[in-house]
């Protein structure tokens, strides 16, 4: 085993903030939804619009800091053990198998979470972001002296706005029962909070974490799948 | 990163502060305080009429009054001559009919339906004295009544079915002598016992509101701001405005909220914005009649019952009367939640001699135009009144009847209690064809609520309509309405994706350790 600071100060500072928002957005979003009443709706429409606000300030900066950094490519997609990723949790999680990936500070998301991840930057936040803009700035049907987008109804709107509202939900349970699948319960968990993360030293092959080259983690992922495959047999 | 961060938050900071230094913060009263401040001061009466020489001697008739009148105030009975309150009518513009001259020569109203040919009891409110029904002392200024609207005294009171001369009771030279601008006392005097009765017609205008209290209207609240009907109701040469729907079909002369509160009054952005397609009344007007129950609904169709060959009233414990042989049975109700329509200023009437295609359902009498896609569109309150009117079912039109005479035989309805004669005579009157068959159709009509504006914490709240169940608008369909409307289909589909991933991971969680278990 060995510690890595793996994710940064400002990669945890937009997750948590990020975080906080989506929940609370969802909160807020679902009481103007008529769904619960907790805020009172004036309330929690306002509140809604500011987390909008903020939400999208912490998007505009996190963009910023996926290409300044380079960290876009993490996202970048691929189907290399994507198979391998999803047998492990259907089946490997309850052999105590290893992780078919390995995580490293270039390459800290395995296949599935590359896709889900894409999919959350590229579709479902964009989709939200501008739906919601639309809901916000939509002033029925455009009049008297106050401006704003001249939409003939809101009903297309806010009808794919609440569906993607949903689809955010239902990551976020997911998402949120996934970090328990780490080494341990709370590894995942700590490491989001405190950058560290304890990965696995895979001392039979050499091979040093922090060596990133494509390549080497192939090996590194076969090897582990060779020594799964071993252990299996054992079991 | 740490940097980059420090750096974020002073932007930050630095963001929040300038909008906070040079925003500016010159303090302006708001319009409400403006216009408190401007009708706390009411102005003094300049001139006593009891002072002047030409006002000191007894008036035999009130057309005296009148001509007296004329001698100093040249030519402003002109312009009450050219005034709907004269005329009973103005000209208007209808869809599908063009120019109109809408009154009472050819509307219909769900009360005592019609004027014509009963001038002589309708005349107790509608200007003028000697209105008879040839129309020839609408041509004499004399007939101008001066005092029904400037009587200070509060002693004058038209006389029943006189044709709109005073009762024989008036003391005309103090009544001259007391006149001033009209009061709420003037207006109401008619304007609170529309449809024969006091808040028989309005619902949202009743005889509270000579001295109203807060509880009944914000606006005219006497230890309040006291305002008096021809505040908002600016007039300029007689020239009144604000109109009433029931006779009225354009956007024009009307007296609305906005001309003393602007389009935009609320601190709140968010409120502001609702002004666009939300009128103000819709939400401080949360409910009318205040005061006093308003009829709701007029059964002509049980008129004429009689006991012993008389006429007969029932009453309920409220004083309401629900059962009149003149005029059928009634429905009231106090306290009412209006109904809400779209509206965009302009309505529609059933003009006398309009034929009814559909029968099945109620004839609107005055449908007002408005929906959600029409921009000049807002939600208003509306008092809906129904009635079963008299109708010819052979040449498919609403009957007019004759209702009042001095005599029996006549015909007139409220005498000889006969509907045959009481539809030939009036059908008659106005020159169109009665087929000697009658049957009762459901008419309604809408009225506007614009009264009785209700003080700011009792106006709706968000979740008054912006709610699942018993939404306010539950009656307006054709916009999609936060909080009221979702999709059932994705509501129901994304319920159950969330269940579905709460039972994976569940069922993921408990292999997990029932494995882990297991192995151990």
């Amino acid at each position: 085993m060995k510690t890595v600071y793996i994710y940064k100060s400002f990669e945890r500072f937009w997750h948590w903030t990020q975080a906080f928002l989506i929940f609370f957005l969802a909160l807020t979003g679902f009481e103007v939804h008529g769904s619960f009443s907790f805020f009172g709706y004036e309330n929690a429409v306002i509140f809604h619009s500011y987390a909008a606000y903020a939400l999208i300030v912490v998007i505009v900066f996190a963009i910023f800091w996926h290409f300044t950094t380079g960290e876009w490519k993490q996202y970048i997609p691929t189907t290399k053990f994507l198979k391998a990723q999803l047998d492990f949790y259907i089946l490997g999680i309850f052999r105590n198998s290893p992780h078919p990936t390995k995580k490293t500070v270039l390459s800290k998301l395995n296949p599935l979470q590359r896709l889900t991840y894409l999919e959350l930057k590229i579709m479902v936040i964009p989709v939200m972001v501008i739906s919601g803009l639309f809901y916000m700035f939509y002033r029925y049907t455009s009049g008297d002296n106050i401006g704003g987008l001249d939409i003939e109804s809101l009903e297309t709107v806010a009808l794919i706005h609440t569906a993607g509202a949903y689809a955010l939900m239902a990551f976020v349970v997911v998402h949120v029962y996934l970090i328990t699948t780490g080494h341990s319960i709370l590894t995942n968990l700590k490491a989001m909070m405190t950058g560290y993360e304890d990965v696995e030293d895979d001392d039979e092959n050499n091979n040093e974490e922090e060596n990133n080259n494509e390549e080497e983690n192939k090996d590194d992922n076969n090897n582990n799948n060779e020594k799964e495959k071993v252990e299996n047999e054992k079991h | 990163m740490r940097k980059f961060i420090i750096v974020l938050s002073v932007i930050i900071v630095l963001v929040i502060a300038s909008f906070n230094i040079f925003s500016d913060k010159t303090f302006r009263p708001s319009q409400e305080v403006i216009l408190k401040a401007k009708y706390s001061e009411k102005p003094a009466k300049v001139v006593d009429h009891s002072k002047f020489d030409a006002l000191q001697k007894d008036f035999n008739r009130a057309q005296d009054v009148t001509a007296t009148c004329i001698t100093c105030h040249n030519k402003r009975h002109v312009e009450v001559m050219q005034s709907s309150h004269w005329n009973w009518e103005r000209p208007d513009y209808i869809e599908g009919k063009g120019i109109v001259y809408l009154g009472k020569k050819n509307i219909i109203n769900n009360y005592c339906i019609g004027t014509q040919s009963n001038t002589k009891s309708c005349a107790k409110c509608h200007i003028g004295f000697d209105m008879t029904e040839n129309g020839v002392s609408y041509t004499d200024s004399t007939n101008v009544d001066c005092l029904v609207c400037h009587d200070q005294s509060n002693s004058y009171v038209k006389g029943a079915n006189l044709s709109g001369t005073p009762d024989p009771g008036v003391d005309l030279r103090k009544v001259a002598q007391s006149v001033g601008k009209p009061t709420r006392d003037n207006c109401g005097v008619c304007h609170f016992y529309g449809g024969g009765g006091n808040n028989v017609k309005h619902g949202d205008l009743d005889n509270t509101m000579f001295h109203p209290g807060r509880e009944i209207d914000i606006h005219m609240d006497e230890a309040g701001p006291n305002l008096v009907c021809i505040d908002c109701h600016k007039t300029e040469n007689h020239q009144i405005t604000g109109k009433v729907y029931s006779i009225a079909s354009i956007s024009t002369e009307r007296s609305t909220c906005e001309d003393c509160h602007t389009a935009t009054p609320h601190e709140s952005e968010i409120l502001n914005e609702h002004t666009l397609k939300v009128a103000c009344q819709t939400c401080h007007i949360p409910i009318y009649s205040k005061g006093t129950p308003t009829n709701l609904d007029w059964d002509w169709s049980t008129a004429g019952r009689l006991k012993d060959g008389k006429p007969y009233e029932e009453e309920d414990s409220l004083g309401n009367h629900i059962y009149k042989s003149i005029k059928g049975s009634f429905t009231y109700g106090k306290n009412i939640e209006p109904d809400y329509v779209w509206f965009n200023g302009t309505a529609g009437h059933y003009v006398l001699g309009d034929k009814i295609e559909d029968t099945t359902k109620a004839v609107v009498l005055n449908p007002l135009y408005g929906s959600y896609s029409d921009k000049n569109s807002k939600i208003i309150p509306v008092k809906i009144h129904t009635a079963n009117q008299i109708f010819d079912p052979i040449t498919k039109l609403l009957i007019h009847p004759h209702l009042y005479s001095d005599n029996v035989g006549d015909g007139a309805f409220w005498k000889d209690f006969n509907w045959q004669t009481a539809s030939a005579k009036g059908m008659e009157a106005i020159g169109l064809p009665y087929s000697g068959k009658y049957s009762f159709i459901k008419t309604e009509m809408y009225w506007p609520i614009n009264h009785q504006v209700a003080p700011k914490e009792e106006s709706l709240t968000c979740t008054n309509c912006h709610q699942r169940e018993n939404s306010r608008l539950a009656g307006l369909n054709d916009f999609y309405l936060p909080g009221r409307d979702y999709s059932d289909f994705i509501d129901s589909s994304g319920f159950l994706v969330i269940i579905l991933s709460f039972a994976g991971v569940l069922f993921h969680g408990l292999l997990r350790i029932y494995f882990s278990y297991k192995q151990k």
